[in-house]
């Protein structure tokens, strides 16, 4: 045995050992809160109760502290831990530490157990009687049970051969195999952990996980009243007092994917927010029937119908949140998706395989069995009525997130035993995705849409039961009136220019753009119509509202989404190299190479790249990117902004790209960096040539010549201050190559009591880097020239407008709000709390989503 | 359920797999070999930089071209012209999924997924590969 030197292993050992409490603690938990809820007795059923919140708060208390002693390990960089090497890294900002932790399987199950356990928490400390006594025991024993496959995943230990879960602290030296762990001293070899991807070190990363997996998290309240009532038999009062569980759970689950929409947007270079990446989909299927289920059970609640329908949905709902951690977590999506973790061993697959079956096998079996006894109304809806339409929405949601689940999980049937090999009969080969899967989403959600948008525009005015002809046109006619006015305004002065997939396309997306302004103007309207301008329970309309906004700013957004650094339309960059070959009309020319200090038109605008420079981490590096908008008449320049988009350059010179966005109210230009040189091709071996000039004198160079117009002493000029004291040369050189062209240089040389300090000037465009040299003996001016053969500095960028990205942000912050309004209405929260809930709530969404960046 | 749901749940649902049926041609996974058999169909090929062949690119000239040799497990080797910017890590990938079609002499690329292994620290044998780099080299 080799004694290692300098390990740290107490704090490994201590979070072994809460791993093991935590695990310990829920599987009592579960086993006390699955006794409680068969007691009838309530004297037994308390005493269970009471021994379950024990645990259940050991069991808290547990993760909370592995969480901390993750978090203190990588803090310290204790690269002996495989976490913290894989993970962490000392170059770090200290603020993307708390990503460290969730970008690893390990931490991403601890954070969602956190939640979990929190969520718990909620449902024990809650003191309503029928909850104490009913709904409490039956639902945390399913979060107990949750929590138990959550500690499997981190717990590392072996059964005989195979090891089940990934500990967070197992030793790098016991998990790569390499020559230098026989080495006592090897951690002075491990000068840096690999550290966090570079693609995550964005705040949207800080925040996006955490909130997702509330998400995630929260929906398993609603799947535990839904087994509470199964379990019970009371079998459809779980519907009212899981209601608002549900409406928070939807917002934030709403929140969380669209902040990874977000971060999409603003640190990759996906071009967009929403790609229909597996990953993306795999957590909007949850969310859509979660929206179905909220709607079946309102209808429940107000007329008795529906019943079935909210089971389903409640149960599948998070089913399908496991589903997408199968997904996401078992490697599947390996070829398919570009966020989706790697493979991390098969016994981990087995488990998360195991997690997913352990609730929705017994849970159907439950369900199926009491089918019959679910009270259902056997009559047929009247076609007025409220509770129809709200029907057929919940079923369209629940068949549009069945259709998007089908097309994702087509890597998983090409890995089904039988299956596999009945679509390579079929198919003739494995099945991948179209060449245009996202227009494959978007022809069927367009449709989609437009029933929703009518829908949720129409249905609100009818009544439950039925409703009178006369009383919904009286209500309806006004802001059908208006949203047909608002539309025909934007077909005529904003037209939609989407003519990639043909007039059909074209014509649903203004269908589908008809459709949203009708539900966001008439659900608006319906707050004075209808409620008196009463917004307490205004949450439907307002969350209504908000989502057809959204849905206004996505289509529009993305139909007159434009790339304005095509080189087509540009007279620099003609395309030399093209292949005869393949070089078609269509295909996608979206990149632009800026030179140093040449002007480029792209779009509107002039565009420049001025200088590059570093940032504070390792290996990043900000484009100074200058755009002009100059009046076409008078060209004078109308505006002026910098863009700053960055790129982490890694060794190897590979690239990672983050861009920079100007945004204005109405439109957004976003642009990244899709091609930049690395450090080392900058290097230069070239010498200067000294040439000696006076004032007025011309000389030559390889491309033509230049004159050396004049010398001035202590310049004013913006970039320097120079004193009485000072001596400081400006040499003013004009360069005119043989096409005529004419650039200025201004070299200079500065003499104080630190020394000679000579500031070079460059002409980038013919190559030149122009040094004042210094003054000769007969009163001529030494000037450097160097005629560089090496490439020439430049920057590739990609530039996209995207019209009206605001109303995205704008509707989701207004949905996310209607959906907790209703929330917090519906847990009939005192006044104080809830407007304090909901002004938190507003203030962050707001900040995050348009202020911040 | 009642009778008017089921009708206009069929018609939806009709509706839906009417549009499906009508225009997706979903893409198969080919090698390269059996992509040479099915020119001008868009497949999906998982392959492997060919290192020993030169990557051109060259955004100066133009910025949307970029051509480099695909090569993988059964033999099979292609020139691959992609209308982009090179992507990032490209020399590093280990494994790249690239999508289109084959054309006469090249393989003429539309989408090109990554696999790198600093992307993808899950895996032992990079981390072993990232472990051995870096405490040689010092």
């Amino acid at each position: 045995m080799i004694k290692f030197e300098g390990e740290h292993l107490l704090p490994g050992q201590i979070g072994h050992f809460f791993i093991i409490l935590a695990l310990v603690s829920s599987l009592i938990s579960l086993i006390s809160y699955g006794v409680a809820s068969t007691k009838a007795d309530l004297a037994q059923k308390n005493d269970w109760q009471r021994f379950g919140k024990i645990n259940f708060i050991i069991h808290f208390l547990s993760i909370i502290a592995v969480f901390s002693i993750i978090f203190f390990i990588c803090y310290n960089h204790y690269f002996e831990y495989m976490y913290a090497y894989k993970h962490a890294s000392k170059e770090l900002e200290s603020k993307f530490l708390l990503s460290c932790i969730w970008e690893g399987q390990e931490g991403s199950f601890l954070l969602w157990s956190i939640w979990h356990a929190v969520l718990g928490t909620f449902v024990i400390f809650n003191k309503k009687e029928a909850h104490h006594t009913i709904w409490k025991a039956p639902i945390m024993s399913v979060i107990s049970l949750a929590q138990l496959f959550l500690m499997f995943m981190i717990l590392g230990i072996y059964f005989f051969d195979v090891r089940i879960g990934n500990s967070p602290f197992t030793l790098t030296r016991n998990e790569i195999i390499a020559p230098i762990f026989s080495q006592p001293n090897y951690l002075t070899f491990i000068k840096d952990g690999m550290g966090l991807n570079v693609l995550l070190r964005n705040y949207w990363m800080v925040i996006h996980p955490p909130i997702l997996f509330l998400g995630f998290a929260s929906t398993i309240i609603p799947f535990g009243f839904a087994y509470a009532g199964l379990q019970t038999k009371r079998f459809g009062e779980w519907v009212k007092p899981a209601m608002p569980w549900a409406l928070m759970s939807a917002c934030v689950l709403g929140v969380g994917i669209m902040m990874g929409g977000k971060w999409a947007y603003e640190s990759l270079s996906f071009g967009g927010y929403w790609a229909w990446d597996p990953v993306e989909n795999a957590s909007l299927v949850p969310w859509l029937i979660l929206i179905a289920g909220i709607h079946t059970m309102l209808i429940f609640n107000a007329t008795g119908r529906s019943l079935r329908a909210s089971y389903l949905f409640a149960m599948l709902t998070f089913i399908f949140v496991l589903y997408s951690t199968f997904l996401t977590r078992t490697g599947i999506l390996g070829d398919t998706s570009v966020h989706a973790f790697t493979e991390a061993g098969k016994a981990i697959n087995i488990m998360i395989g195991l997690y997913v079956l352990s609730f929705a096998v017994p849970i159907f079996i439950l369900f199926f069995k009491h089918y019959k006894k679910i009270p259902a109304i056997h009559t047929e809806e009247e076609t007025s009525s409220r509770e129809f339409y709200m029907f057929i929405g919940s079923l369209l949601l629940f068949l549009s997130a069945l259709f998007i689940i089908l097309i994702t999980s087509i890597p998983v049937y090409s890995k089904t035993p039988l299956l596999k090999d009945l679509i390579i009969r079929i198919h003739k080969g494995p099945l991948a995705m179209p060449q245009d899967a996202e227009f494959l989403y978007n022809k069927v959600m367009i449709m989609v849409s437009i029933f929703i948008g009518f829908l949720t525009a129409i249905t609100q005015y009818l009544k439950y039961k039925n409703t009178s002809r006369n009383y919904l046109i009286s209500k309806i006619k006004f802001p059908i009136i208006v949203s047909i006015a608002m539309a025909t305004l934007i077909f005529i002065f904003y037209p939609i220019h989407f003519n990639k997939h043909g007039i059909g396309f074209l014509v649903a997306i203004y269908i589908a753009l008809f459709s949203s302004i009708y539900a966001a103007i008439s659900n608006i309207m319906y707050i004075s119509l209808v409620l008196k301008n009463n917004l307490k329970p205004a949450g439907a309309s307002i969350a209504h509202f908000g989502f057809a906004l959204m849905i206004i700013g996505m289509l529009i957004s993305s139909s007159n989404k434009t790339v304005i650094s095509d080189s087509k339309v540009n007279g620099i960059n003609v395309p030399i190299g093209k292949d005869p070959m393949s070089k078609k009309e269509e295909d996608p020319t979206e990149n632009l190479t800026l030179i140093r200090e040449v002007p480029t038109k792209m779009g509107d605008y002039q565009v420049s790249y001025i200088k590059d420079s570093s940032g504070h981490e390792k290996g990043r590096n900000f484009y100074l990117l200058n755009f002009e908008k100059k009046d076409k008449t008078t060209s004078k320049v109308e505006e002026r902004f910098v863009l700053q988009p960055d790129v982490y350059m890694m060794k190897d010179n590979n690239m990672s790209s983050n861009p920079d966005t100007k945004s204005y109210l109405t439109k957004d230009i976003f642009t990244y960096i899709s091609f930049a040189l690395g450090k080392e091709n900058k290097e230069d071996t070239t010498q200067f040539k000294i040439i000696e000039i006076g004032e007025g004198e011309k000389s030559y160079y390889s491309n033509g010549y230049f004159e050396l117009k004049k010398v001035e002493k202590n310049p004013a000029n913006s970039k320097y201050k120079f004193g009485e004291n000072d001596i400081a040369l400006q040499a003013e050189i004009q360069f005119v190559s043989k096409d005529s062209m004419h650039f200025d240089a201004y070299p200079m040389i500065i003499a104080d009591s630190l020394g000679i300090l000579q500031i070079d000037d460059t002409v980038y465009a013919q190559n030149l880097f122009v040094k004042f040299a210094g003054v000769s003996e007969n009163h001529k001016i030494k000037i450097g020239i160097k005629e560089s053969d090496q490439l020439i500095d430049f920057v590739t960028v990609k530039s996209y407008v995207f019209p009206y990205i605001n109303l995205v942000w704008l509707g989701l912050i207004i949905m996310a709000m209607g959906l907790l309004m209703s929330s917090v209405y519906r847990a009939k929260f005192s006044n104080r709390l809830s407007g304090l809930i909901l002004l938190m709530a507003f203030i962050g969404l707001f900040y995050m989503f348009l202020l911040a960046n | 359920m009642k009778r008017t749901h089921i009708i206009i749940l069929i018609g939806i649902v009709a509706l839906i797999v009417g549009l499906l049926v009508f225009s997706v041609d979903f893409s198969t996974y080919d090698t390269i070999n059996s992509a040479k058999n099915k020119q001008g169909k868009f497949v999906h090929l998982i392959a492997k930089l060919d290192k020993s062949e030169p990557i051109t690119y060259d955004p100066i000239k133009n910025p949307n071209y970029l051509s480099f040799y695909a090569i993988d497990s059964l033999g099979g080797k292609t020139k691959v012209i992609y209308h982009n910017s090179k992507p990032g890590d490209l020399e590093k990938s280990e494994r790249i999924v690239l999508k289109g079609k084959m054309e006469v002499d090249h393989f003429d690329c539309q989408d090109i997924l990554l696999k790198c292994p600093s992307k993808y620290k899950d895996d032992k044998k990079m981390l072993e590969k990232e472990m051995e780099d870096q405490t040689t080299k010092n």
